[in-house]
Formats: structure tokens, C-alpha cells, sequence
């Protein structure tokens, strides 16, 4: 491998991460034991919505292996499910979740009592006879209901949230034309292969508690275990095992994650939860359900005037973790890359009697995206435009970049879109695909009577908010790096991506560079991977630190080699001349070793006094978000007879600002592209009208496979670094599920001829037959 | 999502494992065969049989072999066993063209094609197989053994005609004659779903017209079953287009069709038409 200084950034090196997931050596929540652990079952209401009368737990309690059956009386000094210290909204406060439910149940799997039992079947024999007598209250499926109660007087409607700038009547009364929207997308989420899992350990001897299994955000979890269980910080660590994936979904705290806790320390001995599937499809977090009522003003050139957007949020029985954070991005980014003078979102914030919401990769954008971009498409066919021109038409420029977009509600933050070259990516990516020739074609293929249509799906996406995370570097005697971080991973490659960083700024070869995360016990701050931040903030963060030892390294080698510390490079893990690499050299072992505590100080020969070693600690800050942007262009062609949809092509233009490792982008937008597929047209929590769950195995929720995926087209801009951080870095997790659903429903639109057509996610063969018919009936003599 | 306690049996003979069934039939004991649908039942704790009689080690049922003009399938036979032609000729083509639509390549390689029978799915492709070639089955119990057909062994959604103590210990399919051609087509949302219809056609032409024709739809009502009414619309017409959408109207026409929250009646109807469309064009072309 080269050892060339500038090797390491913008490379697609291999992932140091994948040896032992591909040998089978990782080690995930399940595959972790502690002697004398209990196991935990999680007895659920079979109700949508309900007062608890009893809950009869004495058989359970008598049958062989248990060792306790809890209900809520039993844990009655445990709050609810906290907030994030950062999403803290005290409006929504009594709508979190209890532990174990109290007086009423509010969906089908709302945890109701926990048995702890030696083994996992006995707990599911126990769990099996506990008795909840439920009174069935009226239950609300839908946020389009008219809201209903709560609790004793507080309705269903959480919140009615607002967010305006500009003149919006004034926007609506001069427009040329109105075109008005009814939109909705459907209810879905992540499915990680792996489900969740928590394993609760108290260390009487330390009076520690830990909390292994978790993911995503441990330090945001502590904080919140810390308060919710009173605690000192000290005295509550989590830790991270190999973790098989996240999507927004896994690594928040849940119900079950505090019980363990707690049943670790009141029943003195190790608690187990492994979620199964079933569960899961239940319980975890579910998002996406919104229900827009849009319309957009346009002047006669189809140049937008102002949007007004009411919507409706299906929050599900309990606000969780996140508050109303889905719904607040949602408003913040309908505008997406376009230029709107005006602008209003009132979002209804109302709980229904199914699965509580919460953050999905790219959440409230998929969402939004979807909404603008069938607006776009709608002006395009309204004032006969061709759709990539009534964008460009609309698009944001590159010279009035950093854009900012100021709310007049006083607590909603700017967007300060930070660069960006919009119209530039979307050219780049009409060209890469063809599209002038792709039109003609599809042309000729309709013209022979097939279904046949293009799309675009065109957003901004967001990432990398800080305020701020640090890293410590340090190297050992033998020359090797450790990168402390706090942040997570989960299978993105985020110990690559820090080795990358790390080895380009200290001058070592990446592979030297071991990356810690996860574990709160080793550094006391991290920001964690969740929307995207892990490159831009851990990233920073790690640059500035591997630029500080690089400093104190080449400082203490100067002394070394009795040189000019501006004469010195370090190429490879050793610190040479610039000038000629045959000279004298001092390698970072050595360096470590000289710098060591105790050990003879550089050049004089005294003992170190008080030295780190070769080691620093950096800090990166930002108030600012990074906006990355891209563009999703699909091909789709249905089967008239079925009302199946088979993407013919995808593809995913994306500029990231600068790319740490290429192959790792290209994983990152080619998996959330096929996720994306999923909400488009396979996967749907569908309930009935009691609100039972009607997907809870994956014979029902459909997750589309390498069989439906196609090969998905990705086309990886740099254009605009970003101005916000030394590296330029921008994000990459999301940007390739943003605009799926949008695209999708663009081509499905033209393949049918009547580009508005589609209205709804996802776009299952039922629904695609109906639009058929629809078209057919209105257009009478087509084939 | 772990079974409740069951007791576990492994006989080593026919005998014995119809023996132990007569004896735990009455206590809830069942047969386990692939196990790749009464696991995940017992796994959701939809079932819960207090003994398994687990017949993967029983002498002589895993043969699969040619009995005169009839294929024989013990009851240990694999889906998997039917990825390459299992006879020369069109079955085995058909055979090996059906059994990829069934499941995930792993499930395959455990579960059976006589359990797919005594299972009873309304999506079963093997049950739509022997129900459209008139399959027998034979079962086998202390009280004796008998030959059932296949009409009449799938009785509903997820019932069969086999008594509690009996083993189904083969199905036998009938080598239809040489000229026949087969057509085979289903709908399922993705690769490896159960199908949410299905069609199975067959025919044999004499001076041009078409003879014997069978089609056989699944996936749709509780059972599949042969539609008389598409037969006839094929019986003696030369094949060909018109033809076809005769046979496929009077299809769609003559389904009763479930529903279920994501596919209406309508829907399913709709697909039969595609699909028996399209199951007798494949079997043209
Ligand atoms: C994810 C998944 C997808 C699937 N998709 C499909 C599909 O698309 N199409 C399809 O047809 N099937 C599908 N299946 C089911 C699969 O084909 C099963 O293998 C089959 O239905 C049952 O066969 P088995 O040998 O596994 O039976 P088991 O699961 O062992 O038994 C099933 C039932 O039949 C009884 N039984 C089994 N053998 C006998 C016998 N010889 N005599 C008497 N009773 C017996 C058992 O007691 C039990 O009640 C799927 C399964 C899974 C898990």
C-alpha cells in the first residue's frame, strides 16, 4: 500500500471492521452472557386501547424458574421513558410511556408486566398466564379521526405545531395558479437483521450498573438512564456489542431497557432481553404516517409563490424518546431545495391507539420530500413544464449559497443551507442517466402499449448538527494509534472512517488505527451515529486530535534529530526530512517511548515529568448543520395485468462534500436506496379498525430483498464541500432513502399517463391496479 | 417466540412411528416432517402438540422413484429434491419449473412436499399440483392404510382428510401422456412469498384442438381446485388467443376469492384472469 501522506482520504480502503463479522467471531447483544443471568419476558397487551381492570399474576409467579413478575405497582418509583435531554418538550411530557403500563393500555404490545425467569422458555410459559382483564375503550386508527381522550382530561391531540415565514396570503392571492394535494404516506420502519436486546448487570462490589446492547446514541442513553434512575453518572455505563444494524430504529431507550436495569439491581443477579421478531414489529419504533393536505401557489412561469401545508402526524400511543422531532423536520425541510417566498406547516401532532413513532432514516424527509416533489410534478403537468425545468426553475443557486431560511416562530431554528450547487447536481445527474434519450425511449415504449415511466425525486438533506464532540489520540510504544470516541457503530463503517481521518492527518497507516466507541466507562461525551453526524462531528473532532499528536510528535522528533520542526513530515508511522526521506528518521514508537511517563524527556535526558505520552484530546464545535443534497431518478415499468411494479433503473446522485471513503458512500446510498424501495412499495404496518396489527411477522410486512433490488445507479458528487468544518464533510447516511418514495411515485405517475395520479405510499399492486383502473375509466379507448 | 414443552419421539420404522402416533394422536402429538411450518406455529405458540413424532429417521421415506406410470414422493422427500427434473419429460420440467416459486432455497432444503400436502396452505404449490394432475396419497395408520385423492384430502384451509393417528407416507402423481403441455404462473409480492394466486394449466392437442385440458387455480379460494368451467371453455378449440380469454374470463368468473386486509376479492379476481392468461399461453409457447 502506499504510504504517501494523502493516501488515506478519498480512498475506498477496505473496512476494518468486517474480519470478524465475515469469520463469525463479532459478537452481538444475544451472543453475550453473564453467569447466573435471569432472562426476561414482556408480557403485552393484546388491546388496542383499554383501562387495566386486573392483571393476575399468581400463577406465573408459582411456576418453576421464575423469579419474579413485576406490573407497574411493582416499579411505581420509575418514571416513564425519558425524553433526550435535546428533545426535551414539556407540552408532550405526560405522553410518554411508563415503564410497564399504568391504567390504561394504549396499543397492541404495550408492555404491561415483565416475568424474570432461569431461561427463556420458562419466562415465555409464565409470561403465557398472566391475566389482563382489559375494559375496551373506543380506539383512534387513524390521525385523520377526530382526536379523542387520552388520559382524564387530555386529548389525543398533542400538539398543534406551526411553521411560517413570508406572506402566505399574499403568495396565494396573486398566484396565476392554486394546485392542491392529498397526500400520505404509510407506516413503516426499519427492520435491522438484528432486533434489539438489552442486558441489565449490576456490579454490587463497584456499585455499577451497565446496560450492554446498546447502540446508536450511549452517551444520550446514559444521561437520560442517570436522571431517570437517579444515579450518579459514574455509577451507570452502557456499552456497544457488535450491532446489526440501526436506522434510527435501534439504540433508543424503550421500556425494556430500563427494566432490565432495574431487575438487575433489585433482583441481584444479570437480566436478559433478546427482542424476537415479532416484537419488534410490534414494539420498536415505527414513523413515516402523514397525512398532507398541500397546496402550492404558482405564478405563470410555474415558479413556486408560496407552499401551505396542513398535515397530520400519527404519532401511535405514546410520544418516545425523540418528542416531536419527526414532525419538526418534517416542516423544516417541505421547502427542500427550492426557492419558496412563502411559506406555512401546521402539523397536527395526534396519538392513535398503534405503534408509538419515532425517528426512521431520514425522518420527516422522506416524508416531506414526498410531498414536495409531487407538488413539483404537479406544476410541471398543470402548466404543461417538463419537470426537470420547472426545478431548475425553482432551484436554489449557487451563488446565493449559505441560504437561509428564517421561521417567524421564535423557537424554530434557521436553516442555513451551507453550499450547494443544486441545478449543477441535477444536470450532472440528467446527463449520467441519460435522461433526454431515456424520455424518447420511454415515449416509444408507451407508444407500444407499455407501462412504462421515468421519475424524480429531487431534496436536501441535513446532517452533522452538533454542538460538539472530541476524540482522544494516543500512540503506543510499538508505534500503533488508538482513537477513543464516543461515538457508535452501527455496520456503517464508522471505525474505518475515523481510521482514515486519523491515519491522512498524523501520517500512519490505517490499519494501525484501532477505533474505540460505545462504551460510556472510556470517554465522558459522544455524540453518538444518529442523523448523520458521525463523519462530520467524530470525524472533525478525530482530525483536530490526530493533528495535535502530530504536532507534539514531529515537536519531540525535531529534538530527536537535532532538525528544523518545519524540515519534518511523518510518512508512514516515522517522522523523515521532507527533503529527503533517506536522512535521519525517528519512528512514532520511538517518539511514544521518549514521551512516556517516567521515561527520559525529548533531548535532555531528564524524566518525563507529568507527560501524556504521545496523546491529545481534540474538540470539534459547530452550531451549524450541514446540507448535502441529492437527486433520485427512477425508472419503473408495471405489469398491467398484475398492477406489480418492477424498477428498471435507480439512480442516486448525491453530492457529500467530500468523500472519506467512496465504496463506504456507495454502501450507505445503494442500502437506502433498497429501504427506500421498501416504504415505496412493499413494506406497510397495516392495522385493522380494533387497531390490531396486521404485519407482525415478515410474511406480512414486506422487506424487499436482493431479488426485488435492482442494481442501483450512484453517482457521488463533491462540488460543494462543506464551508462548516476543515475537511469540508457533509453526510452520506441518509441521502440515499430521501427520495425514494418521490421518485418512485413520479414514474408510476408517468407510466399511467396521469402524472398526478399517485397520492399515497406505498404503491402495493392493489392500489397500483386501482390507479389503473382509474386511468382506464378516465380515458376510455387506451389499450 | 419459543415453543411451549412438547415430548420428542424419533421412531426408526413406518410401524413405529404409526404406533407412537396412535398413541400420542389423542394427547395432541403430531407429525414433524421439514418442520418449516409447524416450527414457526409452534414457535408463535399457535401450536402447541404436547409430543412430536419426528419421522426424518425413518426407514424408506425419503425415495423418490418412478412406479410404473406413476411418480412416487415419500413423505420425507424434499422441496429441494425437485430443483433439477426429477423424471425425463414435461413434469420434471414442471416439477422443477413450480417448486422455485416455494419459499427461500434453506426453507427448501428441509421442507417436504408430502408435508406441504398434510399442511394444507390454500398457497401451496404442491397442493395446486396434485389437486390439478388428480395426485393420491396414501395413509397409513395401526388401522391399516388407504388412498386418498387429492380432491378430496384437502379438505380446507389447513385440513386434510388424514385422521389424527395417520402418517401420510407418500403422494404419487400421475406421468400424464407425452403430448401434454403444462403452464404454471403465480403472483407473490416478492421472491419467496406465498403466492396470492396461482394458476396450473395443462393440456394435450389432437388434430390441433386441445384435449384433456386441466386447470387448476391456488392460492385463491380455502383449497385449490380445478375449474370445470375454464375447461370447457378449452376443451376442443384450437389454442390460441381467443380461446385463452375464454378460458381465463370463465376463470375469474367461476372463483369465489378470499379477501384479507391488503387484497380484495376483486383484486384476486383480477389476477386469476392474468394468470390463467398467462399459464396457458407459457404452456403454447
Ligand atoms: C418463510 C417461509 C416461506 C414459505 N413459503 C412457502 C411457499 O411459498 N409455498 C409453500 O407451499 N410453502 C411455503 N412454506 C412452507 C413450507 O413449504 C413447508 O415446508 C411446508 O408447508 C410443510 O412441510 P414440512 O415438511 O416443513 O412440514 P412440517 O412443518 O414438519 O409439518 C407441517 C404439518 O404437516 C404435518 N405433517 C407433515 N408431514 C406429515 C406426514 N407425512 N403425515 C402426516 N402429517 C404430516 C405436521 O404434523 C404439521 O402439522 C414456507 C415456509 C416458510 C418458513
Amino acid at each position: 500500500m502506499a504510504a504517501d501522506k494523502t493516501a488515506y482520504l478519498g480512498r475506498s480502503v477496505e473496512r476494518l471492521e468486517d474480519p470478524p463479522l465475515v469469520t463469525g467471531a463479532a459478537r452481538f447483544v444475544a451472543d453475550i452472557s453473564f453467569p447466573g443471568q435471569l432472562h426476561m419476558r414482556v408480557v403485552r397487551s393484546s388491546y388496542a386501547h383499554g383501562e387495566i381492570i386486573s392483571i393476575d399474576t399468581s400463577e406465573a409467579r408459582l411456576m418453576p424458574g421464575v423469579v419474579a413478575v413485576w406490573t407497574a405497582e411493582d416499579i411505581a418509583d420509575i418514571g416513564p421513558v425519558d425524553f433526550r435531554a435535546d428533545r426535551a418538550a414539556e407540552g408532550l411530557k405526560p405522553y410518554r410511556q411508563p415503564v410497564l403500563a399504568k391504567g390504561r393500555v394504549r396499543y397492541v404490545g404495550d408492555p404491561v408486566a415483565a416475568v424474570f425467569a432461569e431461561d427463556p422458555y420458562l419466562a415465555e410459559d409464565a409470561a403465557e398466564s398472566v391475566v389482563i382483564e382489559v375494559e375496551e375503550l373506543p380506539v383512534i386508527v387513524s390521525a385523520d379521526d377526530p382526536p379523542g381522550e387520552f388520559a382524564a382530561g387530555r386529548g389525543t391531540e398533542a400538539a398543534v405545531m406551526h411553521h411560517s415565514y413570508g406572506d402566505i396570503d399574499a403568495a396565494f392571492a396573486n398566484a396565476e395558479r392554486v394546485i392542491a394535494l392529498d397526500l400520505r404516506t404509510g407506516r413503516h420502519s426499519g427492520v435491522p437483521m438484528e432486533t434489539r436486546g438489552a442486558i441489565g448487570r449490576y456490579d454490587a462490589a463497584k456499585d455499577m450498573l451497565e446496560l450492554h446492547g446498546a447502540a446508536k446514541v450511549p452517551h444520550r442513553n446514559q444521561e437520560t438512564l442517570v436522571r431517570m434512575l437517579g444515579r450518579d453518572p459514574s455509577r451507570v455505563h452502557v456499552h456497544e456489542c457488535h450491532v446489526g444494524g440501526g436506522f434510527g430504529v435501534r439504540g433508543e431507550l424503550y421500556p425494556e431497557d430500563i427494566l432490565v436495569l432495574v431487575a438487575a439491581m433489585r433482583l441481584g443477579r444479570p437480566v436478559k432481553w433478546i427482542e424476537d421478531r415479532q416484537e419488534h414489529l410490534m414494539c420498536a419504533n415505527q414513523g413515516r404516517e402523514q397525512h398532507h393536505l398541500a397546496r402550492v401557489a404558482v405564478d405563470a412561469e410555474g415558479r413556486i409563490l408560496g407552499i401551505d401545508d396542513e398535515f397530520f402526524h400519527d404519532q401511535g400511543g405514546y410520544v418516545r424518546t425523540h418528542g416531536s422531532n419527526v414532525a419538526n423536520r418534517t416542516m423544516c425541510t417541505i421547502t427542500g431545495p427550492y426557492r419558496v417566498p412563502a411559506f406555512r406547516a401546521v402539523c397536527h401532532f395526534r396519538l392513535t391507539n398503534k405503534t408509538p413513532c419515532a425517528t426512521y432514516r431520514a425522518p420527516g424527509r422522506y416524508e416531506s420530500t414526498f410531498v414536495r416533489e409531487r407538488l413539483m410534478d404537479a406544476i410541471a403537468t398543470e402548466l404543461g413544464i417538463d419537470p426537470i425545468e420547472v426545478r431548475k426553475r425553482n432551484l436554489i443557486a449557487a451563488d446565493e449559497m449559505p441560504y437561509t431560511i428564517a421561521f417567524d416562530e421564535p423557537h424554530v431554528s434557521d436553516m442555513v443551507l451551507d453550499s450547494g450547487d443544486y441545478a449543477g447536481l441535477l444536470d450532472k445527474a440528467a446527463a449520467a442517466f441519460g435522461w433526454e434519450a431515456l424520455r424518447v425511449e420511454l415515449d416509444r415504449r408507451r407508444a407500444d402499449g407499455e407501462l412504462v415511466g421515468a421519475g424524480i425525486g429531487m431534496f436536501v438533506e441535513e446532517g452533522g448538527r452538533g454542538p460538539t464532540d472530541g476524540a482522544r489520540i494516543a500512540v503506543d510504544a510499538n508505534g500503533d494509534v488508538e482513537v477513543i470516541t464516543g461515538g457508535a457503530s452501527l455496520g456503517q463503517g464508522f471505525e474505518t472512517t475515523m481510521a482514515q481521518i486519523c491515519a491522512e492527518a498524523l501520517g500512519v497507516d490505517y490499519r494501525r488505527v484501532r477505533v474505540i466507541h460505545g462504551h460510556t466507562d472510556l470517554i465522558p461525551y459522544g455524540i453518538g451515529a444518529h442523523a448523520t453526524r458521525a463523519t462530520v462531528m467524530t470525524g472533525s473532532a478525530v482530525n483536530v486530535a490526530a493533528l495535535m499528536v502530530r504536532e507534539i510528535a514531529i515537536d519531540a522528533a525535531a529534538e530527536m534529530l537535532q532538525t528544523p520542526a518545519d524540515e519534518l513530515d511523518i510518512n508512514d508511522g516515522t517522522v523523515v526530512r521532507r527533503d529527503g526521506p533517506t536522512g535521519p528518521s525517528v519512528t512514532l514508537g520511538e517518539i511514544a517511548r521518549r514521551l512516556a511517563p517516567g521515561a527520559a524527556g525529548p533531548g535532555q535526558g531528564d524524566p518525563g515529568q507529568g507527560n501524556p505520552g504521545l496523546a491529545a484530546e481534540g474538540f470539534f464545535t459547530t452550531k451549524d448543520t450541514v446540507f448535502p443534497y441529492g437527486v433520485h431518478l427512477a425508472v419503473v415499468r408495471i405489469d398491467r395485468g398484475t398492477g406489480q411494479v418492477a424498477v428498471e433503473r435507480f439512480m442516486v446522485a448525491y453530492d457529500v462534500g467530500r468523500a472519506v471513503n467512496p465504496m463506504m458512500i456507495e454502501g450507505q446510498l445503494v442500502g437506502g436506496c433498497i429501504q427506500g424501495l421498501g416504504g415505496a412499495l412493499y413494506e406497510e404496518f397495516v392495522y385493522d379498525e380494533e387497531g390490531q396489527p396486521m404485519a407482525v411477522t415478515l410474511a406480512d410486512y414486506l422487506v424487499p430483498s436482493l431479488r426485488e433490488a435492482p442494481d442501483i445507479e450512484v453517482l457521488i458528487t463533491e462540488d460543494a464541500p462543506s464551508p462548516l468544518n476543515p475537511l469540508g464533510l457533509k453526510s452520506a447516511g441518509e441521502g440515499g432513502i430521501n427520495g425514494v418514495g418521490a421518485a418512485i411515485a413520479g414514474a408510476i405517475g408517468d407510466a399511467i399517463g396521469d402524472p398526478g395520479a399517485v397520492r399515497r405510499l406505498p404503491l402495493t399492486p392493489g392500489r397500483v391496479r386501482d390507479l389503473l383502473r382509474q386511468a382506464d375509466a378516465a380515458s376510455p379507448g387506451t389499450p | 417466540m419459543k415453543p411451549a414443552a412438547f415430548e420428542y419421539h424419533a421412531p426408526k420404522t413406518i410401524a413405529e412411528a404409526v404406533a407412537l402416533l396412535a398413541e400420542v394422536a389423542p394427547d395432541d402429538g403430531r407429525i414433524l416432517a421439514g418442520g418449516q411450518s409447524l416450527v414457526p406455529t409452534m414457535a408463535f405458540r399457535l401450536a402447541r402438540p404436547a409430543h412430536l413424532v419426528d419421522i426424518n429417521g425413518v426407514d424408506g421415506l425419503d425415495r423418490l422413484y418412478l412406479d410404473g406410470n406413476e411418480l412416487s414422493i415419500g413423505a420425507c422427500v424434499r422441496h429441494a429434491a425437485f430443483h433439477r427434473p426429477v423424471v425425463d419429460g414435461r413434469l420434471g420440467l414442471l416439477l422443477s419449473s413450480i417448486v422455485r416459486h416455494i419459499a427461500h432455497y434453506p426453507i427448501r432444503q428441509r421442507g417436504t412436499f408430502c408435508g406441504s400436502l398434510a399442511q394444507a396452505d390454500p398457497a401451496s404449490e404442491w397442493c395446486l399440483t396434485a389437486v390439478t394432475l388428480d395426485g393420491t396419497m396414501t395413509a397409513k395408520s395401526v388401522r391399516g392404510s388407504r388412498t386418498i385423492g387429492a380432491q378430496d384430502f384437502i379438505e380446507g384451509i389447513m385440513t386434510t382428510a388424514l385422521a389424527d393417528d395417520e402418517l401420510l407416507t407418500e403422494a404419487r402423481l400421475p406421468i400424464p401422456p407425452d403430448d401434454t403441455r403444462f403452464g404454471f404462473c403465480e403472483f407473490n409480492r416478492i421472491a419467496g412469498g406465498f403466492a396470492v394466486a396461482m394458476v396450473l394449466a395443462a393440456y394435450g392437442l389432437k388434430d390441433g384442438v386441445i384435449t384433456r385440458p386441466r386447470l387448476g387455480v391456488g392460492g385463491v379460494e380455502e383449497r385449490p381446485r380445478r375449474i370445470p368451467e375454464a375447461e370447457q371453455a378449452l376443451e376442443g378449440r384450437s389454442p390460441g388467443a381467443q380461446a385463452f380469454r375464454a378460458a381465463s374470463a370463465a376463470a375469474a368468473g367461476a372463483v369465489d376469492p378470499m379477501e384479507d386486509i391488503n387484497t380484495s376479492a376483486d383484486y384476486r379476481r383480477d389476477l386469476v384472469a392474468t394468470l390463467t392468461l398467462r399459464a396457458l399461453e407459457s404452456a403454447w409457447s
